[in-house]
């Protein structure tokens, strides 16, 4: 096929030969993926436009985590999980990651792959703008609203535009002290919070295939905060090796025509690149961490479907070895899945939740969104005043996590484990 | 006679990169946009987000805001694909947004909801205009009017979203087309 990667899924997607950025098409949907903040209201237009008894248009296809606001005492939000609780039941939904039960995950976007509900080459819409996580393993993902998820669970398709696509190449030997996450801030600095609004960022290079699938994740889950439709990295071994151990599902590997005319590329030495934050109060607010180290910071935060996957974690932990945070320092796992490898992942023999609870941070909640965007005011971790936060989640916007008075810096997990010891935003390579 | 493509009422000025967590903050989100009081309540609270030295969006003791037309810089809707953002300045008695530029989804939600028209600019109207001025947009020939000195400005074309605006919304648009009943 002659497309670029996003295009030739959406073309098989669209059952034509070929499809043209800009172009309008009704694309067959694989997965749809919603939480408990915008699950409610997806399910009232479900049913407002369907009818109270209608159907989903496939069972296997409709996938609910709550994730945002299920340890609150907010009454409403625990009205909403019910809700949920109660389509899936009367739906007969085998996808419903329920809180409180054997079901419960977690962050809905470290879940989803990992339940094997992300295949490549296959089309997935979530009422989330971080749906574009899901890209990382070739397949065309995106965040939609409630009432464009209304209309797919009861029909299973969408009218979409088909987005140009922006080429981001990173090629080089990546060193140990960048990450994934200094990667995608430096593009995002480099393009701007606007840059990429209604393309397609496909990722690729040497480095990029180098990465693991967990820091592909951390990539393609950023391409929203340049306001890119979707993120996507071409499926290769690492992909289905990821995949097959965790779904029976067929599914067909789609390539993109590397020649395919893109609306722009950008070109980067991975050796060039510099441990970096997103200073307040926008993601593109590029710095390098050197850069920054009169900034005093009042907490760190390590956590959030960018940054609290278990990879992230033993990056985090691999500084705090044997050291000493400064500042208040939050430790918040992804998934059931991240919270069981805390205890089962180890560095020098010591699990990592040793090593975080010696090295004095805060005791470490079950999994959830948590304060990564603030939500009710008795949320884990929430600023509930002025802080300054080194935060691994994705968004600095003024309130984004509670208090408009807080700053937020956003770092890589290194980086942020390196600032949690001086208090300071340091540069990793201090301690590595 | 109303005339729907016509739209009337005070501005409220705003910057570049509006995002969804300064137009309904997330501790807001436990409200359901399709349970009616919760859809008004949610309306209250836009804009709530806004910096501590803006000017006030909704009047204190008030429900609704005094400004039916918002003029925003560029990539306004940036962040969190929450439709609550839309609905809220709807709930609270926007019935236009008029920025440079839009961030894809909130457009997108809109276009889908139809509840707010989201047009756009052919210059930084934000700059020209100033918070409370009275304006009138006229839809069909594509312009907006300063009250105050008959000045017209002229919007650009809604494009090809323009049949979905037309149905409704998107659920009108399918049926339209026969995609649904
Ligand atoms: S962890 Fe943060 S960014 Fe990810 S889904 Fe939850 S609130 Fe959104």
């Amino acid at each position: 096929m002659t497309g670029t990667l996003t295009e030739n899924i959406l073309a098989k997607a669209s059952g034509k030969s070929k499809v043209i950025p800009g172009e309008n098409i009704w694309v067959n949907v694989d997965i749809l993926l919603t939480h408990d903040v915008c699950g409610p209201g997806t399910i009232g237009v479900f049913k407002k436009e369907f009818g109270t008894d209608a159907k989903v248009w496939n069972k296997e296809k409709v996938v609910i985590i709550p994730d945002h606001y299920i340890f609150t005492k907010d009454g409403k939000a625990h009205r909403n999980i019910e809700t949920l609780t109660e389509f899936a039941k009367k739906q007969g939904l085998p996808y419903y990651y329920q809180p409180g039960t054997d079901n419960y995950k977690g962050v809905c976007h470290v879940a989803l792959p990992a339940e094997g509900h992300v295949r490549p080459g296959e089309i997935i819409f979530g009422t989330d703008s971080h749906t574009c996580t899901h890209g990382a393993l070739g397949a065309f993902s995106t965040g939609i609203g409630n009432t464009d998820a209304g209309f797919v669970m009861g029909t299973g398709k969408l009218l979409i535009k088909v987005p140009e696509t922006i080429r981001f190449i990173f090629d080089g030997k990546k060193p140990n002290y960048i990450t994934g996450k200094d990667m995608i801030l430096r593009a995002i600095g480099d393009i701007g919070v606007a840059g990429a609004t209604y393309c397609a960022m496909e990722f690729s290079g040497e480095a990029i295939s180098a990465l693991s699938i967990e820091e592909r994740m951390t990539i393609c889950n950023m391409a929203i905060e340049a306001g890119g439709k979707n993120g996507i990295i071409a499926a290769d071994e690492k992909t289905l090796e990821y995949v097959k151990t965790r779904t029976s599902k067929p599914f067909e590997v789609i390539e993109g025509n590397p020649d395919a005319p893109a609306k722009a590329t950008y070109n980067y030495i991975c050796e060039e690149l510099e441990p970096c934050v997103a200073m307040p109060h926008l993601p593109d607010k590029y710095a390098t961490a050197t850069s920054q180290r009169e900034v005093k910071l009042t907490r760190a935060y390590i956590g959030s479907c960018t940054g609290g996957k278990i990879e992230d974690f033993i990056m985090a932990a691999s500084i705090l070895n044997g050291r000493k945070v400064s500042i208040n320092t939050f430790i918040v796992p992804a998934t059931t899945d991240v919270s069981a490898a805390l205890l089962t992942e180890t560095i020098d023999g010591k699990p990592l939740v040793q090593i975080f609870a010696e090295a004095g941070c805060e005791d470490i909640p079950l999994p959830s969104c948590a304060a990564c965007l603030g939500g009710p005011r008795d949320t884990f971790g929430r600023a509930n005043q002025r802080e300054i936060v080194i935060s691994t989640t994705n968004r600095n916007f003024v309130g984004r996590m509670g208090s408009k008075e807080a700053e937020i810096y956003l770092a890589s997990p290194l980086t942020a484990a390196a600032s949690a010891i001086t208090g300071n935003i340091t540069d990793p390579r201090e301690f590595m | 006679m109303e005339n729907n493509n016509i739209i009337k009422g005070k501005v409220y000025i705003l910057g570049d990169n509006i995002d969804t967590d300064q137009i309904i903050p997330a501790e807001y989100l436990n409200l359901v946009p399709t349970i009616p009081e919760e859809y008004d309540k949610l309306g209250s609270y836009a804009m709530a987000g806004l910096p501590l030295d803006a000017e006030q969006f909704i009047a204190e003791g008030e429900a609704k805001t005094e400004y039916q037309i918002m003029i925003a810089g560029a990539n306004f809707g940036c962040g969190s694909s929450r439709e609550h953002a839309p609905i809220a300045l709807s709930a609270a008695g926007v019935k236009a947004i008029i920025a440079e530029s839009y961030a894809r989804i909130f457009f997108r939600n809109s276009v889908s909801t139809g509840e707010v028209y989201p047009l756009e600019s052919t210059e930084s109207l934000n700059k020209v205009l100033k918070t409370g001025d009275e304006i009138e947009i006229d839809m069909d020939k594509e312009e907006l009017t300063n009250l105050a000195d008959n000045k017209t400005y002229s919007l650009k074309p809604i494009g090809d979203v323009a049949p979905v605006i037309a149905a409704g919304g998107i659920f009108a648009y399918a049926r339209k087309q026969g995609m649904i009943k």
